[in-house]
């Protein structure tokens, strides 16, 4: 445990989550000052609060540099880390850290991107056919879903993990999708229709896939100080974790993710166990991303996702462990390719008794948020977050 | 990029570099090399002039066996750009004798009958440019 601990040093004060699935009629800097509007309102504040900048592949041109000045925020602090989808959560970490050092006070984090409509992927596909792995990897048709099938093919032959069991994961989300008026996907799905779609690459169906979707999402974490002056309900943040997997010089293990390491650091650091949570935000790029961080964050044993996820234990309410809530990147939203935004958007709403009523969780006090950035099948950034209702 | 090369499968010409000459040299003469790391003796996978332990640049490079199990695999059915002509086809990690795991492709074979722990042989698929692209086909 480190010394100087942010437990309960910084708070949520704001969050966004863009309306909309489909933005043709936007440019990519549009969206990220409306989500940075919108998290701003939430908080009760303004641009002009803003000391502390954070954005990560899906900014464009110059990254925060580019925004601070398309945005006229006026910063002493600026954060590009960039780890794909799960960097919104490693913003927030570095948020806290800054703001319990006593460096910031108001932190902005946002995400936008235009994958549906845009053309484009997110951000850093340049960067990716320069890094050192490029040619070790792009020749052999490596798709998304073909990576994540890595994975999913070898929990399969290791834990005996069945398409069935990675269905109840979509079945799940699709039952909280249904009360999400802005959801991509609305429709609840059976096991059955998960299995019986297309298979993308074996074992993954394309009902085991995320959406893809345009939009965006902002946080905004602020002081202790700045916290008492505002009305809003803000979430403290009571631990942080992240790490880094990766193929350890040709020898990666495809059944663990980063999980194994960020979950227990934010456990400790938040002086709380899987058992006290009361709702997860689970990182859903595919069913099987979220079967395989359950287990690594220690709410089943290694390798009984595939039990723990059934009979609808993910599912609000009633379920053992309620999970995203809003519907997840599997059925609501997976702006820019990258779902860590919306994982702790829909924790703060958890938290502050604002999700949708009929998925709202009964006194929930302690939530979890994890983000996975990279792929399964090379290299991740693995982060988890705790957050409270109160400290 | 749009050639399909030997074995139906797009032969992208690989970027060759100072660090990774080598390697792809002995592809083109349908020799597999590697770097083993002069310290600890791990085999260095993606080719690189150092361990992946923090601090060792030193290694030797040698000629490994080609031989290798599959560790895991899956038959890509649908995937837009370049790739879609060649599916449906096998993308896998292959576990090499000497260690590394290494992503790859399975060729030479029905892709339906690929799987987990089978035995499979380094082939050379010819890029236009030279270097060759390290697939298996079943041992």
């Amino acid at each position: 445990m480190p010394s100087v601990t942010i437990r309960g040093k910084a708070l949520i004060a704001g969050v966004y989550e863009h309306p909309g699935r489909e933005l043709p009629d936007r440019t990519l800097p549009q969206i990220h000052a409306e989500v940075a509007a919108g998290a701003l309102a939430d908080a009760g504040l303004t641009l002009a609060d803003v000391d502390a900048y954070y954005s990560a592949g899906d900014a464009p041109g110059f990254g925060a540099l580019s925004m601070a000045e398309y945005l006229g925020l006026d910063l002493t602090y600026i954060d590009d880390t960039e780890t794909g989808g799960s960097a919104y959560l490693v913003h927030v970490q570095h948020a806290a850290a800054a703001i319990a050092a006593g460096q910031v006070n108001v932190a902005l984090i946002t995400l936008a991107g235009k994958p549906r409509t845009g053309g484009a992927g997110p951000g850093g596909s340049a960067r990716f056919s320069s890094a050192p792995e490029a040619s070790f990897e792009n020749q052999f048709g490596m798709s998304v879903p073909g990576g994540y099938a890595l994975a999913a093919a070898r929990h399969m032959h290791e834990f005996g993990t069945t398409s069935e069991q990675l269905a109840e994961v979509k079945v799940a989300a699709s039952t909280h999708a249904r009360h999400n008026p802005h959801a991509f996907l609305q429709d609840v799905v059976t096991v059955d229709e998960v299995v019986s779609s297309p298979v993308i690459s074996d074992p993954l169906h394309r009902l085991d896939c995320c959406v893809i979707t345009d939009g965006g999402g902002a946080l905004v974490l602020v002081s202790e100080a700045v916290a008492a002056s505002l009305d809003r309900h803000c979430v403290p943040v009571l631990g942080t974790g992240t790490a880094i997997k990766h193929t350890s010089g040709g020898r990666i293990d495809l059944t663990h993710t980063g999980a194994t390491r960020s979950g227990p650091l934010a456990f400790a650091e938040a002086g709380v166990t899987p058992a006290d949570i009361d709702y997860v935000s689970i990182y859903d790029s595919f069913t099987i991303t979220v079967l395989m961080t359950l287990e690594d964050l220690g709410f089943c044993e290694k390798g009984h996702g595939g039990r723990f996820v059934s009979d609808g234990a993910l599912q609000s309410p009633g379920g053992e462990l309620p999970f995203n809530t809003d519907g997840g990147g599997l059925c609501n939203n997976h702006p820019a390719n990258r779902g860590g935004m919306t994982k702790v958007v829909e924790a703060v709403r958890q938290l502050r008794g604002e999700a949708h009523p009929a998925v709202q969780v009964h006194d929930c006090e302690l939530a979890l948020a994890h983000g996975t950035g990279g792929s399964l099948a090379t290299r991740m950034g693995s982060a988890t977050l705790v957050m409270g209702r109160s400290t | 990029m749009s050639e399909l090369g030997q074995f139906g499968l797009p032969v992208p010409p690989p970027t060759v570099n100072l660090e990774t000459q080598r390697f792809w040299d002995a592809t083109a003469e349908g020799r597999l090399v590697l770097p083993r790391c002069d310290n600890c003796g791990h085999v260095v996978w993606y080719p690189r002039e150092r361990c992946n332990q923090p601090g060792s640049t030193s290694v030797t490079w040698f000629e490994a066996s080609g031989r290798g199990t599959v560790y895991s695999c899956t038959v890509t059915r649908r995937i837009p750009g370049s790739w879609r002509k060649a599916a449906p086809f096998v993308l896998a990690y292959v576990e090499l004798e000497e260690g590394p795991r290494v992503l790859t492709n399975i060729v030479g074979c029905d892709p339906e009958t690929v799987h987990i722990g089978q035995a499979v042989q380094a082939v050379f698929d010819p890029t236009p440019d030279g270097p060759a692209l390290l697939r298996f086909t079943p041992a």
